[in-house]
C-alpha cells in the first residue's frame, strides 16, 4: 500500500504573527518556518501504518518555492520514503492544491491520502474535502484514530457531540486532528539518511492544473488592541462600574 | 540498555554563531575533505543569538570575498555616530571615542547574519544541525575530549520517559570546537576539568537586553548610531545604551548593564525600560510597536580573563573563549577572526589543538584586546574615574605598564544594609512592555513544560534562608525573563520558597553568572526549546 501525505510549510506556531505595515500580507522574512503541525501528525500516522506493515511506501508532497527542499528533507528525516516537490512561487489556494493532489494521485495511484485537517496559516480546512470530491472517493475528516484492514479504513472522527466512528472504502482521503498521535522527534542519523532519499521536482506549470483565483485577499489587519483595563478596589466598585456601563 | 548511537566526524562544532560558522566555512575552504558538523540548540539558525549589532566587515571580506554583492538581509551601512551622557531629562553630547567610530561598518541583525552564513557553510559540505542541544562533553580513555553528547528528547519533568522518548546520540570527533557564546555550558565544565583559567583573571560579563521596534514612517535615519552612558545608571553601576537606526522604519535598541554591579536591588531589565522612557528616546518610540525582544549575557573580561583556549581534543573560539572588545562594544569581528584562525591552525596541524592558544595570543585578535584591557575594569571605581581612565588608555593605546584586575561577578554584590543603596531617580514608565512577562512574550520563548527543569539550583534551602537575609533573593531581579520567583510557603523559615519558571527562560545565562552563592547551573533544555528571536 502506498500513502500520499500533504506536507505544507507554514510560519511556526511560536512566531508572533505581524502584519506588514502596508497591510499586503504578514511578515515572513527572518521568521521561523516549519511543518504545519497537522501535517506532521499526518506523516506520523502514515509512518506508523508502514511500521505496522499496513503500508509499504510513504510519500510526502510539498507545494511551494525552490527553497522548500529543506522542509521536505525534514519529512524524509522523519521517515518518509521519498518526496514530491511541486514548484511554484505563488501562494496556492485550497482548490488548486486539491487539483494538484489529484494529478499526483493519477500518477502515483496511492491507496490512501492523509492530509492535515487544516494548515495553521490560512486555517481554510478545505483541501481534504475538495480533493475527496474531485477524486470521487470517500473522506474521513478530523481523524483521532485510524485503523486499516480489508481494504477499509475505520476512522474515529472528532465531532461536536463527541466521537463518531465511520468506515471508508479505500482509496480514501483522511484528514488528521490533534489527538491522532504525537509526532516523533527527528534523530540526527536520520537527517543524514534523508540526504540521499529522492525528491521528485515537478514544475507546477507542467501539471496542466488550472490555478484557482476565485478568492482575492484584499487586506490584512492585526486584531484591534484591547483597551486599557481599570483596577477596582472591591466588589461594590465593580458592581457600580458594570452598572454604569449598562452591563448589569 | 542498548548502546548509545554514535556519529563520527573529523570536527564537531558546538554553536552556529559567527565563530562556529566562520570556523566551519574556513576549514572546508582549506580542507574540503574534512568532515565537519555544527550543532545548534535553537530550532532554527539565528533564533537564539542576540547582538546590537554594528560589525566591522573586514573578517567577512577575508572569509567570503564578494559577500557585499549578496549581503545578509539586514545590512545597513553605518552613518553618523553619536555619543551621549544622559541626565534624567536631558543630555550632553560627548565626542565620539575612537573605538566607537563606525565609518565603514554595518548595522546588522546577528541572527539574520547567522541564518545567512549557515547555508553558505552547507554549500561547502558542512552538516548544520539546528534543534539539537549539546548536553554534555564526552571523553576518551586518556582524558581528552572525544566529542559531545546530544540531549535526550521526550523526557518528562520527573525524569521518566514519555512515549516519544528519543535517546540523544554521541557525536565523536577528532576535534571538538566550542563556539557556544558567552558562558557556554559545556565550556564551563571544560574550564573546570582542565583548569583552563588557572593563569587568568576570573571572566567578567554584562547583560544586554534588546528590543526591535517598528516605528511610524519617516522617524528613523537609516545608519544612524547613538550610544549613551549616564542616566538611568548611578555612577557606580556600569550601564549604557545603544540605538541603531535600520531600514524599513525599524530601530534596534538595547541597554547593557555590567554584571559586576554591587547593589542587590538592581534590576537590569528595569534600567533598560527606564532608559527607553528618557525624553529623547521616548519621543522616538511612541506610537511604534515591538517586533521582537530578548536578552543575552556578554563576555567582557577581555585580555586578562582569557582562559587557555586549547585542551587535548578541543579548543575555544569566539565569546565562549571571551574575545569581545568592550570599548568597541563589538565581538562579532573577533568571533569571525578567531574561528578562521582556528580553522587555519587545525588545517595546518592535522586537527591537533596543540599550539592554538599560542597562535591566538600572538594574533591581532589578542593585540586588539590588549590595547583596551584596562578600560572596562576602570569603571569599577565609578563613571568619572572610568571615563578618565578610558581616555588615558585610549591616548596611550594601552601602553600603561599595569593591568587592572578583574573580579568574579558573583562576588561583587553587597549584602543588604552593608552599603547605602544608590538613589534611583526613576520615572513612571509609559512605553510597553509593562513588565518582564509582557517582555518575554516578544521573545517567543517556548519550552515543553513537561521536561526536566534546565536551571539546576544545587541547594534551594539557601534561597529560603541565607539568601533572603543576605541579599533578598537577587535572582528575582537580575533575571530579565522573571524565571525566578519567591512564592509564599508557610513551611519555610521566612515564609517563602524559590519557584523556577523555567519555561520563560531566554537562555541569557545571567543567573549562572551572577548568583552570589554560585549554586545556579544553566544546562541545555530539550533541543529546539528556548527563545525564537526574529532579527535580533
Amino acid at each position: 500500500m502506498k500513502i500520499l501525505v500533504g506536507y505544507k510549510r507554514v510560519v511556526d506556531y511560536n512566531v508572533r504573527i505581524q502584519v506588514k505595515p502596508d497591510g499586503s500580507g504578514v511578515i515572513t522574512d527572518g521568521v521561523k518556518l516549519s511543518a504545519n503541525p497537522f501535517d506532521d501528525i499526518a506523516l506520523e500516522e502514515a509512518l506508523r501504518l508502514r511500521e505496522k506493515g499496513v503500508a509499504e511506501e510513504v510519500i510526502v508532497v510539498g507545494i511551494g518555492p525552490a527553497d522548500l527542499t529543506a522542509h521536505l528533507r525534514n519529512g524524509l528525516a522523519m521517515g518518509a520514503n521519498r518526496a514530491i516537490h511541486v514548484t511554484t512561487a505563488d501562494a496556492v489556494q485550497p482548490l488548486t492544491a486539491a487539483r494538484i493532489f489529484l494529478k499526483l494521485i493519477e500518477k502515483e495511484q496511492p491507496d490512501l491520502v492523509i492530509l492535515g485537517k487544516q494548515a495553521i496559516d490560512d486555517d481554510a480546512n478545505q483541501t481534504g474535502q475538495m480533493l475527496a470530491a474531485i477524486w470521487d472517493r470517500p473522506q474521513a475528516t478530523f481523524a483521532s484514530k485510524v485503523e486499516i484492514a480489508d481494504g477499509k479504513a475505520t476512522v474515529t472522527r472528532e465531532v461536536d457531540a463527541g466521537l463518531e466512528v465511520i468506515e471508508a472504502e479505500l482509496p480514501a482521503v483522511i484528514t488528521t486532528d490533534l489527538r491522532l498521535n504525537e509526532p516523533r522527534f527527528i534523530k540526527l542519523p536520520d537527517i543524514m539518511k534523508a540526504k540521499s532519499k529522492p525528491i521528485d521536482v515537478i514544475e507546477f506549470g507542467s501539471l496542466g492544473v488550472e490555478a484557482n483565483d476565485h478568492l482575492k485577499t484584499t487586506h490584512y489587519a492585526a486584531p484591534a488592541k484591547r483597551s486599557k483595563g481599570v483596577m477596582v478596589k472591591d466588589a461594590a466598585e465593580l458592581v457600580a462600574a458594570l452598572k454604569q456601563k449598562g452591563l448589569l | 540498555m542498548s548502546e548509545r548511537e554514535t556519529m563520527e566526524y573529523d570536527v564537531v562544532v558546538v554553536g552556529a554563531g559567527p565563530a562556529g560558522l566562520a570556523f566551519a566555512i574556513r576549514l572546508k575552504q582549506l580542507k574540503p575533505d574534512t568532515s565537519v558538523c555544527v550543532i545548534e540548540k535553537s530550532s532554527t539558525i539565528g533564533a537564539q543569538i542576540l547582538s546590537g549589532a554594528v560589525i566591522e566587515p573586514q573578517p567577512l571580506d577575508a572569509l567570503l570575498p564578494g559577500w557585499r554583492d549578496n549581503p545578509p538581509p539586514i545590512c545597513v551601512p553605518a552613518g553618523k555616530d553619536e555619543f551621549w551622557l544622559l541626565s534624567k531629562t536631558g543630555g550632553t553630547r560627548l565626542p565620539v571615542p575612537p573605538g566607537m567610530r563606525n565609518h565603514g561598518n554595518f548595522i546588522v541583525s546577528l541572527g539574520a547574519l547567522c541564518a545567512w552564513l549557515a547555508p553558505q557553510a552547507e554549500a561547502l559540505g558542512v552538516d548544520v544541525f539546528p534543534g539539537f542541544a549539546a548536553a554534555d562533553n564526552i571523553y576518551n580513555e586518556d582524558g581528552s575530549v572525544a566529542g559531545v553528547r546530544i540531549g535526550d528528547m521526550g523526557v518528562a519533568k520527573d525524569g521518566t520517559h514519555k512515549p516519544g522518548y528519543t535517546e540523544g546520540i554521541d557525536i565523536k570527533a577528532k576535534l571538538t570546537v566550542l563556539a557556544e557564546g558567552a558562558r557556554g555550558s559545556l565550556t564551563k565544565q571544560l574550564v573546570k576539568r582542565f583548569g583552563l583559567d588557572a593563569g587568568s583573571d576570573p571572566q567578567g560579563y554584562s547583560i544586554g537586553i534588546k528590543e526591535l521596534w517598528q516605528l511610524p514612517a519617516g522617524r528613523v535615519t537609516p545608519g544612524k548610531i547613538a550610544h549613551s552612558i549616564g542616566w538611568p545608571a548611578d555612577t557606580h553601576t556600569y550601564g549604557g545604551s545603544f540605538l541603531y537606526h535600520l531600514d524599513k522604519d525599524r530601530i534596534a535598541l538595547g541597554y547593557i548593564s555590567g554584571l559586576d554591579y554591587s547593589d542587590p536591588k538592581y534590576q537590569p531589565w528595569e534600567a533598560f525600560q527606564q532608559w527607553k522612557n528618557h525624553p529623547s528616546v521616548k519621543s522616538l518610540l511612541e506610537g511604534g510597536t515591538i517586533l521582537s525582544a530578548g536578552a543575552r549575557a556578554i563576555v567582557t573580561g577581555g585580555w586578562q580573563s582569557l582562559p587557555k583556549c586549547e585542551m587535548p581534543g578541543a579548543i575555544l573560539i569566539g565569546d565562549t573563549a571571551g574575545l569581545l572588545n568592550v570599548p568597541k562594544i563589538k565581538g562579532t569581528h573577533q568571533a569571525l577572526k578567531s574561528g578562521m584562525l582556528a580553522a587555519e591552525h587545525l588545517a595546518a596541524s592535522g586537527l591537533d589543538a596543540t599550539g592554538f592558544d599560542a597562535k591566538l595570543r600572538g594574533s591581532e585578535v589578542m593585540a586588539e584586546l590588549k590595547k583596551v584591557r584596562n578600560v572596562k575594569p576602570g569603571f569599577k571605581k565609578g563613571l568619572w574615574f572610568g571615563l578618565l581612565n578610558a581616555a588615558w588608555e585610549t591616548v596611550t593605546a594601552g601602553l600603561s605598564p599595569w593591568t587592572l584586575k578583574n573580579k568574579a561577578d558573583w562576588s561583587t554584590l553587597h549584602k543588604l544594609g552593608e552599603c547605602e543603596e544608590p538613589k534611583r531617580d526613576y520615572v513612571q514608565r509609559t512605553l510597553p512592555p509593562r513588565d518582564r512577562l509582557a517582555g518575554v512574550y516578544f521573545a517567543a520563548t517556548e519550552h515543553d513544560e513537561d521536561q526536566p527543569v534546565h536551571l539546576h539550583v544545587a541547594d534551594t534551602d539557601i534561597c529560603a534562608t541565607r539568601c533572603v537575609e543576605e541579599y533578598d533573593n537577587p535572582c528575582t531581579r537580575f533575571c530579565p525573563a522573571q524565571v525566578y520567583e519567591m512564592v509564599a510557603d508557610e513551611s519555610q523559615p521566612h515564609g517563602k520558597r524559590l519557584q523556577i519558571n523555567s519555561a520563560n527562560c531566554v537562555h541569557c545565562k545571567t543567573c549562572d553568572i551572577k548568583d552570589p552563592y554560585e549554586i545556579i547551573t544553566w544546562v541545555t533544555p530539550e533541543g529546539g526549546s528556548g527563545p525564537n528571536y526574529q532579527n535580533l
